[in-house]
């Protein structure tokens, strides 16, 4: 499986992305910097954590109009899997290849912690390794986790299979709705998530509940 | 051409900040402070200097930018 990460000015979690692809898929992914105009071909793009950009005027507003998501956005459309994790999330929410918008969390408090998430859908490239309704432990890192959406939206989504991750029981951090914490494009092939599943891949590091994620893009990209 | 853009929450989209801003008025005694909402000015100078192609403009740059419309509502505002 051949992978790319971009790198925008201000992501932060572009590094641990590829440690944990490296780590898992035993490739080192394509680093690709936001001015650039093409990013390689590969099975797998990911969008990492940060604040690109500054979050200036919202965050993840400047990084979707950036020369690489130009290219992101035409490869996501002709079917290419692309993972955009926090930052990430929110950069895909402003491109308009995952409906919704990410908010300020509802407390106002930038929350650092460990979080117990459902794995809410398991027919997915990106989570078919883990068992419907497991109960994993991401760390989530976010000012702007809040996920809203209009109530036909959220039907929409929830009705499709389309929400892939849930804040557990008393564990939604942000008041995102529904307790929504990771969801699919209609065509399945782009993920956009809060928590980081990248940064508990090492028992080292905390856990290892995000291995499945990249066990299954490995498996189902090849 | 000077143009002013001011964006905010659309109604019934939770306003945590603005929220936090009221109680704030609230604990430094102004007890008439009831709901606060918040949102972003924008200031443009425009090389324009027809009022409606103006305003066409700045609309595509709300919708475009400066504006997430899926949580935002925007007003545009014409200085000659």
């Amino acid at each position: 499986m051949k992978s790319a990460v971009v790198v925008f000015p201000a992501s932060n979690c572009d590094r641990d992305a590829a440690v944990a692809l490296e780590q898992i898929t035993g490739r080192k992914p394509h680093m690709v910097w936001h001015a650039d105009s093409e990013i390689p071909d590969v099975d797998l793009i990911v969008l990492p954590g940060g604040f690109a950009y500054g979050d200036y005027l919202r965050s993840g507003a400047m990084a979707a109009l950036s020369t690489a998501m130009r290219d992101v956005i035409d490869k996501a459309q002709k079917g290419v899997t692309v993972l955009g994790i926090c930052n990430g999330f929110q950069v895909l929410t402003e491109s308009r290849l995952l409906p919704g918008a990410l908010m300020r969390n509802a407390g106002l408090k930038f929350t650092c912690r460990g979080v117990g998430l459902e794995v809410t859908e398991t027919q997915s490239v990106f989570t078919r390794k883990y068992d419907h309704g497991q109960r994993v432990t991401f760390p989530v890192a976010n000012g702007e986790g809040n996920y809203f959406a209009d109530d036909e939206t959220l039907d929409r989504l929830e009705g499709e299979g389309r929400v892939v991750f849930r804040y557990a029981e008393g564990e939604n951090p942000n008041g995102s709705a529904r307790n929504i914490a990771g969801i699919l494009n209609e065509t399945r092939n782009v993920l956009g998530l809060m928590p980081h599943p990248e940064r508990v891949v090492d028992p080292l590091l905390g856990g290892t509940d995000g291995r499945a994620m990249f066990e299954s893009l490995l498996e189902g990209l090849g | 051409m000077k143009a002013r853009v001011f964006v905010t929450l659309k109604n019934g989209v939770l306003d945590p900040q603005g929220k936090a801003i009221g109680h704030a008025l609230n604990g430094l005694g102004f007890g008439e402070v009831g709901e606060v909402r918040q949102g972003k000015l924008i200031d443009i100078e425009l090389r324009e200097s027809d009022g409606e192609k103006a305003r066409s403009r700045l609309k595509q740059m709300c919708e475009k930018l400066l504006a997430n419309t899926v949580i935002e509502k925007y007003e545009i505002e014409l200085k000659p």
